[in-house]
C-alpha cells in the first residue's frame, strides 16, 4: 500500500533529523522573559518503513522532537535549529508546503483519541477528510479504504463503525479509528504521540497488536513516542531515549532493553522492583465491606455487586481491574460519597453509617483518600501550606506557630522542605503535588488511607518514588492502604493482598501469594498476560496465549 | 531554589498602561463623586447664569437648561450616579453569588426553588418591572439601590451557579466534603476563590450596566428626582438642546461611557490576575 517507491532520497532514508535544535520563551515569575531550549543537538534517520521509539519522562522533548517531523511546534515553541529532512527535502525550509505535508506525507496519532476527534462529526467523515482535501481520491475511495483499515485494525462491524459519533466507541476502538485516521491517506510516516497511554492493559494489548499489524501491513515508517520501554520494545526497531532534551542513548530495540549503556537508560529499563515483604493477614480486620451492593440512577445500573473484602491495619489491599470494573465505586462506598444499597461497611467493630452526612467527624478522620489526579484534588487557590495545614486545624484544632511546625513536619516526611510552604499547586510538579495530597491525608492521622490510582497519572521513576514512600509511610504511622490500581507491577510491589474485579464483581480475592499463584481464573490471566513485558517478541505470546477478551471498557 | 525564593520577595507589580488610564480616570472620577462639594465651582441646584450658556472661562461646560453650571452639576451628578451604581453592584454580587454558590452545592429541590424563582424575575424586562415597582414605592435613593441590586442579582445568579456547578464536582471539593467540612468553608474557602475570575469580570460590566440602567431610569422620571443630580437625568434635561446644536446633552453621555470605559480596563487587568495560578507572580 505504501508509495515510497522514488519518492525517498537519494540515501534511501526516509526521515533525517539533523542537530535538530527547538526553544520557546517563558515568562518566569517576577522576571524578564527568557528563553529557554527544549530540545537540543537531536539527530535521527529513520528508513522507509522502520519504526522509531522515542522515549523518556514527560518534559524530555520527545513529542517535541516527534512534531517536528511535521514541522510543527505545539504552543509556541520555535524550531531554531537543525534540518528536518523528509523524502530528500528540507521541510522547514519550505513553510507554505507544509500544508500539503501534513495529513498527507505525515499524520499523527494524538495521546487522547477522545479529546482530538470532533465530538459533533461522525468518525467517517473525519476519518477520510485529510484524504478528500488533499486530493489523493475520492470521497468513495477514501471510504472505501477507510472500511478496509476498519476490518485491518479489528474494530467490530468495520462496514457501519463510521457511522457513529466519537462518544459511540470506546476509548481503544476509538484509539484505532484515529490510527485508520493517520492511515487513510497512506502516508510516509505517521507519529504516534503516546497512543495506548491512557488506555488500561487489557486494551493497550489489542491496540498495540492493531497498530503493529497495521504498520506491518502497510509498509509505513513510525515514530512511537512513549514513556512505557515496555511498550516500545514491542513495536519498534530502534530506540532513543530522550532526557531535558537531550539525547541519551540510541540505538537497536534488543541493545537499549537487553545491554543499556548509560545509567538513565539503566534506570528505566530496571524501573518496576521494589522490595516488600507481605504481611501476615490479622485476625481482627480494620474494616470489614460485607456483600455491598451499589447502583448508580436510582438503583438501575448495578456497579458493584455483593463485593466483600476487609483489610487488616497496616496493610495494603489491592484492587485491581481495568475500567469500569467498579474498584473506584467501591472506594465511594466506603468514603460514603455513594451508599451502598445492601450490605455494610464496618470499621474497628462498629458499622459505619452508609451516608457521608450520617459520620462523625472522627469517623471521617479515620479514613482519608488520595486521588488519581493530583492537581484537580487540590485548590488551586490554596498554597501548600493551607493545604496540608487545614486538616491539623480541623480535626486536632492546631493553629499558628503549632500547626506550622507541623506542616514543616509532614513536608519533610514527603521529602520537600520548607521553602515549598507558600508555593501554589501550579508551581509543582506531577509527583510533588502527588506527594502534598500524600500529606494532606497524613496530616489527620488516619487509619486507612484510600488510594485511587495515585500513580497511573505519573512518569514510571517518579511513580516508583510515590510507591516507596507509601510503603515508608506505612512502616513509620501503621497506616492501612485500599490501593486501586489498574496496574498489576504496583500491585505485585506493594500489596498484601489482592481483589480483582470484573464487571463489579470480585472474581478473586487473597493473600498476594495466593492470588498471583497458577491456575489462574480467566480474567486474571488475562490481566496478569496483559503486562507488557520487557522482552522483545513479548507482544505476539501475549497475543496467542489469550484466554478471553477484554470487556472493552 | 534560591532564585526561586528571591522571586518570592515583594515586588511592585507592573501594570500595563490601559490599567492605568482606566485606573486614573476612574480614581478621578471617584475623587470628583467623594469631594463633590469641595470640588465643584457652584452649588448644586445654584442658577448663575443663561439657557445653555456656551462654554466659558468661568463655566467651563457652560450651563444647562436652567442656567445652571455644568461642571457642578457634572459633579455632584457622579457623586449620585456612582453612589447608586456602586451600592446596587455590591448589593447584586453579595446576594447573587452567595445565593448562586448555595444553589450549586446543595442541588436538588433548593436549588430549583431559586432557579426557577429568579427565571421568573427575568422573564420580566427588566426595566419594566422597574418602572412598575418604582411607579407604586416612592422614589428614594434606598428603593432605587434595593429595586436595582436585586434585579441585577439575577443575572450574577445565573452566572454564579453556572461556574459553581463546574467546581462543585471537582476533586478537591469533593477531598473537602470528605473531610467533613461545613458548607460554608466549602462555599466561601473552596468555590468562592476559583469562581472569582469570571466574577471579576462580570462586576466591571454590571457596574456599567447599572450605570446605565439608572440612567435610563432617570431619564424616564423614575430615577433620581431633580433638582439633584444623575447624570442619566441631565441627559434628559438637556436633550431638547442638541436640536440647537447645544452639546450640554452629550457631556453626561460621554461621561458615562467613559467611565463604562475605564471601569473595564480596570476589570480587565484585574481579571488578569485573579485568573493567575501562582499567586500573582507572574504568568509563568
Amino acid at each position: 500500500m505504501a508509495r515510497t517507491e522514488g519518492k525517498t532520497s537519494k540515501t534511501g532514508k526516509l526521515l533525517e533529523i539533523h542537530n535538530l535544535r527547538i526553544e520557546a520563551t517563558v515568562y518566569p515569575p517576577g522576571g524578564d522573559p527568557e528563553n529557554v531550549v527544549i530540545v537540543d543537538d537531536v539527530s535521527l534517520t529513520l528508513e522507509p518503513g522502520k519504526v522509531l521509539g522515542l522515549i523518556g519522562e514527560s518534559g524530555a522533548g520527545k513529542s517535541t522532537v516527534g512534531l517536528s517531523s511535521m514541522g510543527y511546534g505545539r504552543g509556541g515553541v520555535r524550531i531554531t535549529g537543525g534540518k528536518v529532512i523528509l523524502n530528500g527535502r528540507d521541510i522547514l525550509k519550505d513553510r507554505p508546503g507544509l500544508r500539503k505535508l501534513r495529513g498527507n506525507e505525515v499524520c499523527y496519532v494524538a495521546q487522547s483519541a477522545a479529546a482530538a476527534f470532533n465530538p459533533a462529526h461522525r468518525l467517517m467523515r473525519q476519518v477520510v477528510e485529510a484524504s478528500v482535501k488533499h486530493g489523493v481520491c475520492s470521497r468513495a475511495e477514501a471510504e472505501r479504504r477507510a472500511v478496509a483499515l476498519f476490518r485491518e485494525l479489528s474494530l467490530p462491524d468495520p462496514e457501519h463503525i463510521g457511522e457513529r459519533f466519537p462518544h459511540q466507541v470506546s476509548g481503544g476502538q476509538l484509539q484505532r479509528v484515529m490510527t485508520a485516521m493517520a492511515l487513510c491517506s497512506q502516508p510516509d510516516l505517521i507519529v504516534f504521540d503516546e497512543p495506548t497511554t491512557a488506555l488500561d492493559v487489557t486494551t493497550q494489548i489489542d491496540v498495540l497488536a492493531a497498530i503493529k499489524k497495521a504498520i506491518r501491513d502497510t509498509g509505513v515508517a513510525a515514530l512511537y513516542i512513549t514513556h512505557d520501554l515496555a511498550v516500545v520494545a514491542q513495536v519498534s526497531d530502534d530506540i532513543m531515549v530522550l532526557r531535558h532534551g537531550k539525547k541519551v542513548e540510541y540505538g537497536a530495540t534488543q541493545q537499549i532493553i537487553g545491554e543499556p549503556k548509560e545509567e538513565y537508560t539503566r534506570a528505566l529499563v530496571s524501573v518496576h522492583h521494589i522490595a516488600h515483604e507481605e504481611k501476615k493477614p490479622a485476625p481482627q480486620p480494620l474494616l470489614l465491606v460485607k456483600n455491598v451492593t451499589a447502583s448508580y440512577g436510582g438503583g438501575t445500573v448495578k456497579v458493584l455487586k455483593n463485593v466483600s473484602v476487609d483489610i487488616n491495619a497496616g496493610q495494603t489491599l489491592a484492587v485491581v481491574g481495568e475500567s469500569g470494573s467498579g474498584k473506584s465505586t467501591l472506594a465511594r462506598a466506603i468514603t460514603g460519597l455513594l451508599p451502598p444499597s445492601e450490605g455494610s461497611i464496618s470499621f474497628e467493630g462498629r458499622t459505619l453509617p452508609p451516608r457521608l452526612a450520617g459520620r462523625s467527624k472522627e469517623d471521617l478522620r479515620q479514613l482519608q483518600m488520595i486521588y488519581q489526579m493530583a492537581d484537580v484534588a487540590m485548590n488551586p487557590r490554596q498554597t501548600v501550606g493551607t493545604i496540608i495545614g487545614r486538616p491539623l486545624q480541623f480535626y486536632f484544632g492546631m493553629r499558628g506557630r503549632e500547626r506550622k511546625e507541623r506542616v514543616l513536619e509532614l513536608l519533610d516526611k514527603i521529602e520537600m522542605g520548607k521553602g515549598f510552604l507558600d508555593r501554589y499547586p501550579a508551581e509543582l510538579s506531577g509527583g510533588q503535588k502527588q506527594r502534598v495530597c500524600i500529606a494532606r491525608s497524613l496530616a489527620a492521622k488516619p487509619k486507612l488511607i484510600i488510594c485511587d490510582e495515585v500513580t497511573s497519572a505519573l512518569d514510571p521513576l517518579v511513580a516508583n518514588g510515590i510507591l516507596k514512600l507509601l510503603l515508608e509511610l506505612q512502616k513509620e504511622e501503621n497506616v492501612a492502604y485500599l490501593f486501586i490500581t489498574h496496574d498489576l507491577a504496583t500491585v505485585k510491589s506493594i500489596a498484601d493482598s489482592i481483589a480483582v474485579m470484573y464487571r463489579g464483581e470480585v472474581v478473586r480475592y487473597g493473600p498476594k501469594s495466593e492470588v498471583l499463584k497458577p491456575p489462574f481464573d480467566a480474567y486474571t490471566d488475562l490481566l496478569l498476560s496483559s503486562v507488557p513485558q520487557m522482552q522483545v517478541g513479548w507482544l505476539e505470546k501475549a497475543i496467542s496465549g489469550r484466554r478471553m477478551e477484554a470487556a472493552g471498557n | 531554589m534560591s532564585a526561586a525564593s528571591e522571586s518570592r520577595s515583594f515586588r511592585f507589580p507592573r501594570i500595563p498602561i490601559s490599567a492605568w488610564i482606566g485606573l486614573i480616570v476612574s480614581g478621578l472620577f471617584l475623587f470628583a463623586a467623594i469631594f463633590a462639594p469641595w470640588v465643584a465651582p457652584f452649588g448644586n441646584a445654584q442658577i448663575v447664569g443663561d439657557v445653555w450658556e456656551p462654554i466659558s472661562g468661568a463655566h467651563w461646560l457652560g450651563t444647562d437648561n436652567l442656567g445652571r453650571d455644568l461642571l457642578s452639576r457634572m459633579i455632584f451628578g457622579a457623586r449620585t450616579t456612582i453612589t447608586i451604581a456602586a451600592a446596587a453592584t455590591v448589593l447584586s454580587f453579595g446576594l447573587g453569588s452567595v445565593l448562586g454558590f448555595t444553589a450549586a452545592v446543595i442541588g436538588g429541590w433548593f436549588d430549583q426553588l431559586l432557579s426557577r424563582g429568579v427565571d421568573l424575575l427575568m422573564s420580566i424586562p427588566t426595566l419594566i418591572f422597574a418602572l412598575v415597582v418604582l411607579s407604586v414605592l416612592p422614589g428614594t435613593m434606598l428603593i432605587l439601590i434595593l429595586v436595582m441590586g436585586i434585579l441585577d442579582a439575577t443575572r450574577v445568579y445565573r452566572l454564579a451557579r453556572a461556574v459553581a456547578v463546574d467546581i462543585n464536582v471537582m476533586d478537591f471539593v469533593e477531598a473537602a466534603k470528605l473531610r467533613g467540612e461545613g458548607r460554608i468553608w466549602v462555599i466561601f474557602r473552596e468555590i468562592l476563590p476559583n469562581a472569582l475570575s469570571p466574577l471579576v469580570a462580570e462586576l466591571g460590566l454590571r457596574f456599567i450596566f447599572a450605570v446605565l440602567f439608572l440612567s435610563a431610569l432617570s431619564f424616564l422620571g423614575l430615577g433620581v428626582q431633580p433638582p439633584a443630580a444623575d447624570w442619566g437625568a441631565m441627559v434628559k434635561e438637556n436633550k431638547e438642546g442638541i436640536v440647537f446644536g447645544i452639546p450640554a446633552a452629550l457631556i453626561p453621555a460621554a461621561a458615562i461611557s467613559i467611565l463604562a470605559i475605564s471601569v473595564n480596563l480596570v476589570a480587565d487587568w484585574v481579571l488578569n490576575r485573579t485568573s493567575d495560578l501562582k499567586g500573582g507572580r507572574g504568568n509563568g
